[in-house]
């Protein structure tokens, strides 16, 4: 584990969350610094896409206790929208498809949107197409993916790098990806951890929400932490997926119940 | 059938009927009279027939207008923000009335386009052969009423192996208001023949008036048309049309209907294959709001085997708006290895509009192939959420979805300028909701 004194981007305190009055989220704590990478492990049904749309404002969950600092705000008091704007950056597990827009109308609109809300300059068709080409370049993208519309016809790999086209454009703070590496083969799986890597750097952080150990291999993680059923049960160092991916979640469920001093 | 039924309304409009229409060729007088004959026997239709029963067109019998008088002329200025860059060939209608002027008939070609009733006697034959053959007066009032006054009309006969690059536009002008108009629109495509028909109406203002419309389309043996079809008459015009499309063997027929405008509309559209491996595509998208009420009823004939009809309507539906589609898809017993697919989709924006939509498939062959499926619904909550995961705010969201929604249909069009002019019309009708 690094000894990081950067800034705190992402503080998370006790944070429970509900959908149709089913809690899902019961007591989550996480520190994320900037120049850092977290992965988020666990079973399905444990909570992690949860805590990924609690994070980037889905309307369905509400937060019943607890408290979300970003950047030293209140995240909770801002929309979907002013947290995008604000630099938090949701990489869909299903991304939507648009049909009848074209994606590279799509990605100049969300593009000059952030910019525009950042105090920044919006770019004309004619300049975005040059930046949008050279921001494709590294996720090996054909330019036909720009006349095409939005992810209608896209394999899964096509929409997870389009998502991680859109992450490269909007240079978010806090980058969360959930599951992003489902549904690629290995060549994908590069060239999107490639790209995710091109876009780390020490003023942002990322979050990788994942089921398996080998995104983890070409993204490789500062903090590793497992979630069962609505909390974080352990973290650890890039060993903890490692020794994950060996023994399997019932062997950290053990280990906690031990430590807990739980009996069965 | 029919029933007689003498009717104020009728014998109104009846009386305005010109007296001895200059042309008098024996067999269109012959046709007329026999309109006439028809329309006075046919009972005008109420929402307790099946045909029409969501949509009431009793407000139209308190509305006996007159055909226009010729209006005083029209500058060149005054409607060329309707004309398509593409398009070289335009005839102009204005308020049912062929105004030479205004058109541009390009010597090119061997393309035959210009007024019907002036070119009837040139082609009497030819004319006679298909005029009022595909859409059929017998039981349709409507269509009665327009062949009983049928005067001015755009005839194009696209000649064996003509294959026309520019768009043809045929441009429906209403500028009176209390009027009816009768427009008419025939397409005899020969062997070999291909072309794009643009066929458009337009009002100069927000005037109330009728147009009753009847097109037909001929397609010989391999002929290839597309043909697109804009209303955006008034928002408070009345529009009743009827749209019949004969197809002959390995033929093609494209259409896209766009529903922007009247307060009421009622658009027929009959496909019939009369020979095997012709293919048609109909795509429609109607968006209305406030009261409107936009009705589609399309019929599609496999009478042969080996056809294909691809088939796909759309409607964006805001305000107190009704829109209504009714799909007919009829496989003759004859007909094997039919292949044949429609979607109705459909979107409500708001908590007063809506829908009816009414897939009707009655297949009488077993070697068939047939999908159908149909839905109503209202913008996607996980969609919306995506958008404004990128930083768009609500409305800019549910904007840009509504808009792509259309923009799927508008898509279709393949002539540019005017799919853009369109694509401008649903993106500010998207914007002003």
């Amino acid at each position: 584990m690094n000894i990081n004194q950067n800034p705190i981007i992402l503080n998370v305190r006790n944070l429970h969350a509900s959908i149709q009055g089913t809690e899902i989220l019961k007591g989550i704590d996480l520190t994320v610094r900037s120049g850092e990478i977290h992965a988020i492990m666990g079973l399905n049904g444990s909570g992690k896409s949860t805590f990924a749309k609690v994070l980037a404002g889905h309307p369905d969950y509400h937060v019943t206790q607890g408290s979300i600092e970003y950047e030293q705000q209140d995240l909770l008091q801002l929309s979907t929208e002013e947290r995008a704007q604000a630099g938090v950056f949701l990489a869909f597990q299903y991304p939507i498809e648009i049909p009848g827009v074209a994606n590279s109308q799509f990605l100049r609109l969300a593009y000059n949107t952030v910019q525009t809300k950042r105090g920044g300059e919006e770019l004309d068709p004619l300049e975005f197409d040059d930046f949008v080409r050279e921001k494709m370049k590294l996720l090996e993208m054909k330019p036909d993916f720009l006349d095409r519309s939005v992810n209608e016809g896209f394999s899964g790999g096509e929409k997870k790098r389009n998502e991680i086209l859109q992450m490269a454009l909007l240079e978010p703070k806090l980058g969360i990806l959930d599951e992003t590496d489902s549904g690629l083969d290995i060549d994908a799986l590069k060239i999107v951890a490639g790209g995710v890597n091109h876009l780390c750097n020490n003023d942002n952080a990322i979050i990788l929400i994942t089921h398996y150990q080998r995104l983890l291999d070409h993204i490789v993680p500062d903090f590793v932490h497992v979630m069962e059923a609505g909390r974080i049960i352990k973290t650890g160092g890039k060993e903890l997926a490692h020794a994950l991916e060996t023994h399997g979640y019932e062997w950290i469920r053990k280990n906690e119940q031990h430590a807990a001093g739980v009996s069965t | 059938m029919s029933e007689t039924l003498p009717n104020d309304y009728f014998s109104c409009l009846l009386g305005s009927l010109p007296i001895d229409p200059q042309d008098s060729l024996g067999w269109l007088k012959q046709l007329r009279a026999q309109a006439i004959d028809q329309a006075g026997q046919l009972r005008f239709p109420t929402v307790k027939d099946e045909e029409w029963r969501f949509t009431d067109v009793s407000p139209l019998t308190q509305l006996p207008y007159k055909p226009a008088q010729k209006a005083g002329t029209l500058n060149i200025s005054d409607i060329q923000h309707f004309f398509i860059a593409e398009s070289h060939h335009r005839l102009v209608f204005v308020d049912g009335f062929f105004a030479p002027e205004l058109s541009q008939l390009s010597a090119d070609d061997q393309l035959l386009l210009g007024n019907l009733t002036a070119l009837a006697s040139a082609k009497a034959s030819l004319v006679e052969t298909h005029l009022g053959q595909y859409v059929q007066f017998r039981n349709n009032i409507f269509a009665a009423l327009n062949t009983a006054f049928l005067q001015d009309g755009a005839l194009i006969v696209l000649p064996e192996s003509c294959v026309v690059s520019s768009p043809i536009h045929l441009l429906f002008i209403a500028t009176q208001e209390r009027t009816t108009h009768y427009p008419r629109c025939l397409l005899i495509g020969e062997s070999n023949s291909q072309a794009t028909v643009i066929e458009d109406y337009v009002a100069l203002g927000p005037d109330t008036y009728v147009t009753n419309s009847v097109t037909e389309f001929s397609l010989a043996d391999n002929a290839q048309v597309n043909h697109i079809r804009v209303q955006r008459e008034s928002n408070k015009a009345f529009h009743l049309a009827h749209s019949a499309v004969a197809l002959e063997q390995s033929s093609h027929y494209r259409s896209v209907s766009i529903t922007l405008g009247a307060l009421i509309s009622r658009f027929n559209l009959d496909v019939e294959f009369k020979a095997q491996a012709a293919e048609c595509t109909i795509d429609g998208l109607a968006m209305i709001t406030d009261k409107q009420l936009a009705d589609t009823h399309t019929c599609i004939n496999h009478a042969t085997p080996y056809c294909t009809s691809q088939q796909q309507h759309k409607c964006i539906v805001d305000g107190s708006a009704h829109a209504v589609f009714n799909g007919k898809i009829i496989v003759r017993p004859h007909a094997q290895r039919t292949n044949s697919s429609q979607s109705s989709r459909n979107l409500l924006l708001s908590g007063s509009a809506q829908i009816d939509t009414k897939p009707q498939l009655e297949i009488f062959a077993d070697d068939v192939k047939c999908a159908h499926g149909a839905t109503v619904g209202q913008l996607d909550n996980e969609e919306i959420f995506y958008l404004k995961s990128r930083g768009l705010n609500e409305l800019a969201a549910r904007n840009l979805l509504t808009y792509a929604f259309g923009a799927e249909i508008l898509d279709r069009i393949p002539v540019r300028s005017l799919k853009h002019a369109l694509e401008q019309i649903v993106l500010n009708q998207t914007q002003s909701s």
